[in-house]
């Protein structure tokens, strides 16, 4: 937890993004990639600054590793143009970019042992004498610690050791940019929380920048300092983790991160400080604590998420505005949450999260067949409008 | 899995000299770290160069050649003992004489068109006999515990390392007259007589048969082993009884390693010289012994390249049928 | 086991007793005393054959020549089949793939007569070449038959070669490549020690192939230089020859070793390796 806290604080501090006068460490811009017909990549731009750690968050064939790969250099852009450090990539094969992956399937060298293969990368640098190269290899051993296991083959380890040997391997070379694909998708699920951490404590001390391509959405949103969700080539919204979920901008990104209730509606009043709209599927008012500036009467979108609904066995005083009536029909025990379906008049499910805080007894709980209330703040629902 | 089509390779500055001919042969580019390779290193240009060039002039150029003298006159005491085809009359004009006799001849002459028939007959009917005894016997080692199984399969190859030509000798001393199978035979009392078995079709499917089983075992093993067994549980859960599972789920799946088992036997054994010319009998030749004849007893080399074109002609397709079924078991693990 | 299994596993014995009968009864016969097949000598076992073979400067001199001729061969389709392999296997569709291809998998199943012929045709019309444009003459001999070999044998080595790159994934090959080294160095320092054991083998296939080959080096040989196939086969055309026996034997004796000998080890290999693989996943 000490990791998580200390980002919280760093977050704070260091947001190079806002301030439009700061220079961009990696620049991709109007990059586009066809491979016969099928566009990979539509167009994209995008900035990423020093000491950032910025995850590409998409489906399987969104173009997210075909961009990862043009970074690398594996793949040439079929138009646009990349820059990393003000210099211009097109001209540069990947052995002597300055730039390192970390592999899906980790690609460790069956034949060489842990120390040679992270020592792989440094024996094709010029100039760096046999010592040098001991002493390197040494010391980020000792950062993933993995020093007593520098002689064994890739086969000798566990999966977290290959993915910690194939992380040192691409460090060791001091890249400008480090581009992680899918990094913790080969580790188990107990295993992938415990590296996210220490990959974000990685990328502390020495200060690289990272790219992280994934589509799993905890990951991205645990390891990012931003993230760049991807659909179809394009990338449709840029933000902080914070921002992405909390203030989708359409309806794609409030449906990919998270699960979202989504009640299509007419916008019926936008004023500075407050907002409403009449829904149909909702079969009431959606009421807003802000304006859309949007234009009155347009077809607009409110999302709600799961765990921003209250579940009330009574009506409320108020049931006209953020309000609606329904019968419970599926209850999943999750051990740390419950999830509650409902069913609205308008035939409408909706999906609610409680977090179980306190043990229940049966007749305190609400159970299946049951009549509720489902209310919200106005604060709550997000408004897209695409 | 990402689709492949055309893209640019690379501009003509970056590819030099030779970069329109590269770009014909490249306009498509390859999908992996290739891509990179094709467009920054002319060493790749190389590597594809040398195994390319030697294939050429060595596989390809020589059939070309043999196309090429089948249609030449025979001059018995020439040396080489045929015309030329093409012929410089004068400047900037070539003469080119083609004759067609030796084929009118392969056409005409009953012993040529007899052999043919026998040859494919050979060829058709040994291939079945390796499927029969083979396919059970791939069956149950793919079948068998992974220790049994490579002990087995060992068992399959190990004659195929030794030499081919002895495993056929080898068989002389069991089917002569006075041979080995002869003398057990009349020993227990069975017969009277020996049997004639040398230099009779019958030694011949022997003789293909023994030495061509590995070659239809190891493309049938190959594919019975990667076969799920849950598919068998599956079916036999449905109600399928043990024989019709199989008929039903076995035989059609590993219909790629009979075509890939029964061509390797087939197409080789219609040329099969060895075998025939130790065993067979000398009233019936196959087709490469009358190839071997005309070449090297009449000298007759247009007549040899008419047999040989002829024999190409026949197995052509079979070729084809074969290299599909090779490539899409070669590149199965890739997408 | 159901019926079926029984079936197959009666099949798979009957299979192996006509695979290795022949072959176990040319071993017994090569130490019988006697030239016949029909008795055995009283003076048997004996090596009466083999001291005779170890004389034969026929067949001596032929087995030289054909070591010599399959090394070169498997040597030479070694290097030309890796270089095929690696180009089918990992340099993506380009044009004229499907030609290489096919080139590479046809001479897997061409006739053998086909091939020696075409081969010769190919040395004759490049003598008469050289002639007419050089003035300059040339023999065929042991290179003719190197050249014929290289080509007929690499087709194996190419499948051999491309079947184990294609189980690789080639991420091991771009991660060299992001890690700064050239594309030579890539080749050399990972592609070529993934698939040294498919190179090892094929190798030995090359070399088993042109040391058993008859029909191609009758063609392309020129007369008077003989390998060991061709003297075999000059001999038994004539009926059974029990120095030709006792050869036999020695084959398949080195062959059988060689083969258990690499099973063994191979075995050992694969079983230390499970359990390092278990010992990681548990530790």
């Amino acid at each position: 937890m000490q990791a998580a806290d200390r980002r919280v604080e760093k977050k704070t501090k260091h947001e190079p993004w806002r301030d439009p006068h700061a220079d961009a460490y990696v620049r991709i811009e109007n990059v586009t990639k066809r491979f016969g017909d099928f566009v990979a990549v539509n167009n994209v731009s995008l900035k990423i600054y020093k000491g950032e750690i910025f995850c590409l968050l998409g489906g399987s064939g969104c173009g997210k590793s075909t961009l990862l790969r043009m970074l690398a250099g594996f793949e040439a852009p079929t138009s646009g143009s990349i820059f990393i450090d003000g210099q211009d990539m097109a001209a540069v094969p990947p052995y002597e970019r300055p730039v390192n992956m970390m592999f899906q399937s980790y690609a460790l060298f069956p034949h060489m042992t842990v120390e040679k293969n992270i020592a792989f990368g440094l024996e094709q640098e010029k100039g760096l004498s046999r010592n040098d190269i001991a002493t390197r290899v040494t010391d980020i051993l000792e950062i993933v610690k993995l020093g007593q296991f520098a002689a064994r083959r890739p086969h000798q380890l566990s999966g977290g050791q290959r993915q910690r040997v194939a992380l040192a391997r691409a460090l060791v070379k001091r890249p400008k940019l480090l581009l992680l694909d899918e990094p913790l998708g080969a580790l188990d699920k107990k295993l992938r929380e415990a590296t996210q951490f220490e990959l974000i404590n990685i990328q502390d001390q020495l200060g690289v920048t990272f790219m992280v391509v994934t589509h799993d959405q905890e990951e991205a949103m645990t390891l990012a300092s931003r993230i760049g969700v991807m659909n179809r080539g394009e990338i449709v919204q840029i933000g902080t983790p914070t921002e992405i979920y909390e203030f989708p901008m359409t309806k794609f990104v409030a449906d990919f991160i998270g699960s979202v209730n989504m009640f299509e509606g007419q916008l019926i009043e936008d004023l500075p400080d407050r907002a409403r709209i009449k829904s149909d599927e909702l079969g009431g008012v959606i009421y807003i604590d802000h304006g859309i500036s949007s234009a009155p009467g347009a077809m607009v979108w409110a999302a709600v998420r799961p765990e921003k609904i209250n579940i009330l066995r009574q009506p409320p005083a108020d049931t006209s505005e953020n309000c609606v009536k329904g019968v419970v029909k599926e209850i999943a025990y999750m051990g740390d949450v419950s999830i509650y379906l409902v069913k609205i008049e308008t035939g409408k499910t909706i999906r609610v999260t409680l977090p179980n805080v306190e043990r229940l007894s049966d007749d305190e709980r609400i159970l299946w067949d049951e009549t509720v209330w489902l209310t919200w703040h106005g604060s709550s629902p997000v408004v897209v409008t695409q | 899995m990402k689709p492949v089509g055309a893209r640019t390779v690379g501009t003509r500055e970056q590819l030099g000299r030779l970069g329109p001919l590269w770009m014909f042969f490249f306009r498509y580019g390859p999908p992996r770290w290739s891509e990179y390779v094709l467009q920054n290193w002319s060493g790749q240009r190389l590597v594809i160069a040398i195994p390319y060039l030697w294939l050429l002039i060595f596989f390809l150029i020589p059939f070309l050649i043999v196309l090429k003298i089948s249609f030449a006159e025979f001059l018995p005491l020439g040396r080489p003992p045929y015309a030329p085809v093409f012929q410089w009359v004068e400047e900037g004009a070539v003469q080119i004489k083609l004759w067609v006799t030796s084929f009118a001849f392969l056409m005409s002459e009953p012993l040529y068109v007899s052999s043919y028939v026998y040859s494919l007959k050979i060829a058709l009917v040994s291939t079945i006999f390796c499927l029969l005894l083979g396919y059970p016997m791939a069956y149950a080692i793919a079948r068998s515990s992974p220790t049994m199984r490579n002990l087995f399969l060992m068992l399959v190859i190990l004659p195929f390392w030794t030499s081919f030509l002895l495993r056929v000798y080898a068989w002389i001393g069991l089917l002569k007259n006075d041979g080995v199978i002869n003398n057990v035979l009349q020993f227990l009392g069975i017969i009277e007589e020996p049997l004639v078995m040398m230099n009779t079709s019958f030694a011949v499917y022997i003789g293909i048969v023994y030495s061509y089983l590995p070659f239809m075992i190891l493309p049938l093993y190959s594919n019975l082993e990667k076969h799920d067994l849950t598919l068998l549980e599956a079916a036999q859960d449905l109600g399928a009884g043990p024989i019709k599972s199989f008929l039903r789920v076995t035989l059609p799946l590993s219909f790629p390693g009979i075509m890939a088992g029964s061509l390797l036997v087939f197409i080789p054994v219609v040329g099969e010289y060895v075998i025939p010319s130790l065993l067979g009998s000398k009233d019936e030749t196959m087709i490469a012994t009358l190839l071997w004849t005309e070449f090297y007893n009449n000298r007759n080399w247009p007549n040899a390249s008419a047999v040989a074109i002829a024999m190409l002609l026949v197995l052509v397709v079979p070729i084809m049928i074969f290299q599909h079924f090779q490539n899409k078991e070669l590149e199965a693990g890739r997408r | 086991m159901n019926t079926r299994g029984y079936f197959s596993k009666a099949m798979l014995a009957l299979g192996f007793a006509f695979l290795y009968v022949p072959i176990l009864l040319m071993v017994l016969f090569s130490f019988n005393a006697s030239r016949a097949v029909t008795d055995w000598s009283p003076d048997s076992p004996s090596l009466r054959w083999y001291k005779q073979l170890l004389q034969d400067d026929q067949i001596l001199s032929a087995a030289w020549v054909s070591i010599q001729v399959a090394a070169m061969s498997a040597t030479g389709a070694v290097i030309l089949g890796t270089l095929a392999g690696l180009v089918l296997a990992r340099f993506g569709p380009f044009k004229g793939r499907a030609l290489l291809r096919g080139l590479t998998t046809a001479p897997l199943v061409m006739p053998e007569v086909i091939t020696g012929l075409s081969m010769l045709l190919l040395f004759v019309s490049l003598e008469q070449l050289f002639r007419v444009m050089f003035g300059w003459q040339f023999d065929r001999g042991m290179w003719t038959i190197v050249i014929a070999h290289v080509t007929f044998t690499m087709a194996y080595v190419t499948v051999v070669v491309q079947s184990r790159l294609s189980t690789f994934d080639d991420s091991l090959e771009e991660a060299a490549l992001d890690l700064g080294a050239r594309p030579a160095k890539v080749f050399f320092r990972i592609t070529v020690p993934l698939i040294l054991p498919a190179i090892l083998s094929g190798w030995l296939l090359a070399f088993t192939l042109s040391w058993d080959d008859l029909v191609v080096t009758q063609f392309v040989s020129a007369p008077g230089s003989n390998t060991l196939p061709m003297v075999i086969f000059s001999r038994v055309r004539l009926g059974v020859n029990p120095v030709v026996n006792a050869l036999a034997t020695i084959m398949v004796l080195v062959v059988a070793l060689g083969v258990i000998l690499s099973a063994v080890l191979m075995r050992r290999q694969e079983q230390r390796r499970k359990r390092e693989e278990q010992m990681a996943a548990s530790g």
